[in-house]
């Protein structure tokens, strides 16, 4: 019974991790790069949005490679802004966070249910039996991602020419490097992790779209990052500690007892609490490249 | 640029953005209804906007206002639970809201003077806090014994009287328009001002001529709270004909993040907040009438949102509008001095 219990709260955790590492994964490439993008929220809950209607349309995977091809076609749009036209990071994110959370709202009031659109039973994606439990196979893709991520940014020449933008773009362009391109591709690559982590929540993890799916996750993924220090693999642990925190409301609503001791509000602030002390621990020691939020501009 | 995206976006979905608009723009500013609505929904954005715009003149990105805007709301709330002359109360229920507003922005100067935590974080992580402590003082201690949806309304004495009879406009639109003017005066006419737009002007430069840092985080969070606070406690004191907060907080949420579109349109500058206030107070005003008339959603008025600030993000179409702005009557408002330094700073 005990080892059930905790096996149940186990499971849980690595599903909620996985928006958490996907996206978290994807900014360390872009801001890697140089650019920060604060627009991640906005992304998920698009993608999210997109995501369950491909999945309707043409089963799971055609809603998670929606969601991906969302993610990228805003992080085109903010990675554009942020590279050639020198726009300022912060707000073109913020911009596309109030986009994203006016259209979804409207979105989903033209679908019909104010407020709330459930995925149809044929588009969700059907977690497979293991010996520990039922699991989205995106758990897999959530831990194998950021050993990718590892491999291409500190063993690869591309990775080594993305860092070079970020540290110091304008001896990466003296070395023949094209640094606008090369950022807004990491953007690019960046942001549609983040729409995979979208698509994954309505498609997979809930089976539904809200207004406020996203719950300020692409927000903790920008604290995975500050965590991580941009090292792709810290991000794995930065997002099952997270991961955890989040899965404790969900896992706390199903026992009485301890609601009747903590209000359910209260638990429902814990990750972010602890995202604040997380940040607040970490700061200091990690080291963010030094154009970082920088527009480049050639002399 | 945002209203053509905006039209486009309601064709996709099958409106028909000429009626929308027309339904929008007369419903705003059309008739004296019609444009005291606009400025009662401006009256919390000011503020908002002046915590956002004092935050990036001092070089940092203050998105806590939402925040601190729900506990302002309901710290006023929580004042009429005293039984004291209503003078008294609604003095308390303003001081104890701004209050509110700052000790909550207090972390995250906290944070950012001492850790270095970057203030994006830290405020959006706030907001979310402060969202459930909402809720649960919602659900469990502010709330109306006789109607569960909502927490008791603002006593009688303490809310602010009706400008304009018929509609929502209050007294608290000079509260906002106060402000404003008290912004202008700390940041161009006090020393602690002068240094804040150093800051954010050039910090290191700042820092060389022996500006402390961590004095002017902690100055341009707190003055921001103060501001947010004070938005929460003037729209929930302001806003017939309940005076109340209702469980999911439907008539607050979204103030905070309106007032950094607001600030960004209006420049950061207090003068230029007032105007693009009201024009977005239009917009929710003329938002609801289109609902009603064209049957567009009035999330519309956010997606237009969501795409001007996109589009302001980029500088050389800031030069470019204030080129243009040179040309129309917008420029008695805005002294040269303001926009040459808005034109170095981007």
């Amino acid at each position: 019974m005990n080892l059930a219990f905790l096996r149940g709260i186990f499971i849980g955790s690595l599903h909620a991790m996985v928006p958490i590492t996907l996206t978290a994964t994807g900014e360390v490439i872009g801001e890697s790069s140089g650019l920060f993008n604060i627009g991640l929220e906005g992304i998920i809950l698009m993608s999210a949005m997109t995501g369950a209607l491909g999945a309707e349309a043409g089963g799971p995977i055609a809603g998670l490679l929606i969601g991906v091809a969302t993610g990228a076609a805003i992080g085109l749009v903010f990675g554009s802004i942020c590279t050639y036209f020198k726009g300022v990071q912060l707000i073109a994110g913020v911009g596309i966070n109030l986009f994203a959370a006016g259209l979804v709202t409207f979105w989903l009031i033209d679908l019909g249910v104010p407020g709330h659109h459930a995925v149809a039973d044929e588009g969700q994606m059907v977690d497979i039996s293991t010996p520990l439990g039922d699991l989205s196979p995106m758990i897999i893709v959530a831990f194998v991602l950021p050993v990718l991520t590892y491999i291409l940014l500190f063993r690869t020449k591309l990775g080594l020419k993305i860092r070079a933008v970020g540290e110091n773009p304008q001896a990466a362009d003296v070395a023949g490097i094209n640094v606008h391109r090369l950022r807004l591709l990491s953007t690019v690559v960046g942001a549609s992790l983040a729409g995979l982590a979208g698509a994954y929540i309505s498609v997979d993890w809930m089976g539904s779209v809200t207004k406020e799916i996203s719950a300020g996750r692409g927000f903790i993924a920008l604290a995975t990052v500050v965590f991580s220090g941009l090292n792709p693999m810290l991000v794995l642990l930065g997002g099952f500690i997270f991961g955890f925190f989040d899965n404790l409301a969900v896992w706390v609503s199903t026992m009485p007892a301890v609601q009747r001791v903590i209000p359910w509000q209260f638990v429902s602030m814990a990750p972010y609490i602890v995202t604040l002390l997380v940040v607040a621990g970490v700061i200091g020691r990690v080291r963010f490249p030094a154009a970082m939020g920088i527009p480049y501009e050639r002399e | 640029m945002g209203f053509a995206a905006g039209a486009l976006i309601m064709m996709v979905y099958g409106y028909d953005p000429i009626s929308a608009y027309r339904a929008l723009f007369s419903g705003a500013f059309g008739d004296l209804y019609g444009f005291s609505e606009s400025l009662a929904n401006a009256t919390p954005l000011i503020l908002t906007a002046l915590t956002f715009a004092i935050g990036f003149r001092g070089g940092m990105f203050n998105i806590g206002a939402e925040g601190q805007l729900y506990l302002g709301a309901l710290a006023a709330v929580t004042l009429s639970l005293l039984h004291l002359p209503p003078a008294m109360v609604f003095a308390l229920s303003l001081i104890c809201a701004v209050l509110a507003g700052a000790i909550w922005s207090l972390p995250v100067a906290i944070l950012k003077a001492t850790r270095g935590v970057h203030e994006v974080i830290s405020t959006i992580m706030l907001n979310w806090i402060s969202q459930f402590l909402a809720f649960y003082l919602i659900a469990n201690i502010l709330v109306d014994p006789m109607r569960a949806e909502k927490t008791i309304s603002i006593a009688e004495g303490v809310r602010f009287p009706v400008l304009v009879p018929g509609t929502s406009l209050s007294y608290g639109i000079f509260i906002s328009l106060f402000a404003a003017i008290i912004v202008y005066l700390f940041l161009w006419r006090t020393v602690i001002g002068f240094d804040i737009r150093a800051m954010g002007h050039n910090a290191m430069a700042a820092t060389y001529a022996g500006i402390e840092k961590w004095k002017i985080i902690v100055f341009v969070f707190i003055t921001g709270g103060f501001t947010a606070g004070l938005a929460g406690a003037v729209h929930v004191m302001g806003r017939p004909p309940t005076y109340a907060v209702y469980s999911g907080m439907p008539s607050i949420t979204g103030l905070g993040f309106e007032g950094l579109a607001v600030a960004m349109i209006g420049r950061n500058h207090p003068i230029g907040i007032i105007i693009s206030g009201i024009f977005f107070g239009g917009l929710l005003a003329g938002g609801r009438i289109m609902q009603l008339f064209a049957q567009v959603p009035l999330e519309m008025v956010r997606v237009v949102e969501g795409i001007v600030v996109l589009f302001l993000a980029i500088p050389e179409l800031i030069r470019l509008f204030s080129f243009l702005r040179k040309m129309g009557p917008i420029v008695i408002f805005r002294s040269k001095r303001s926009s040459d330094e808005d034109r170095r700073r981007l």
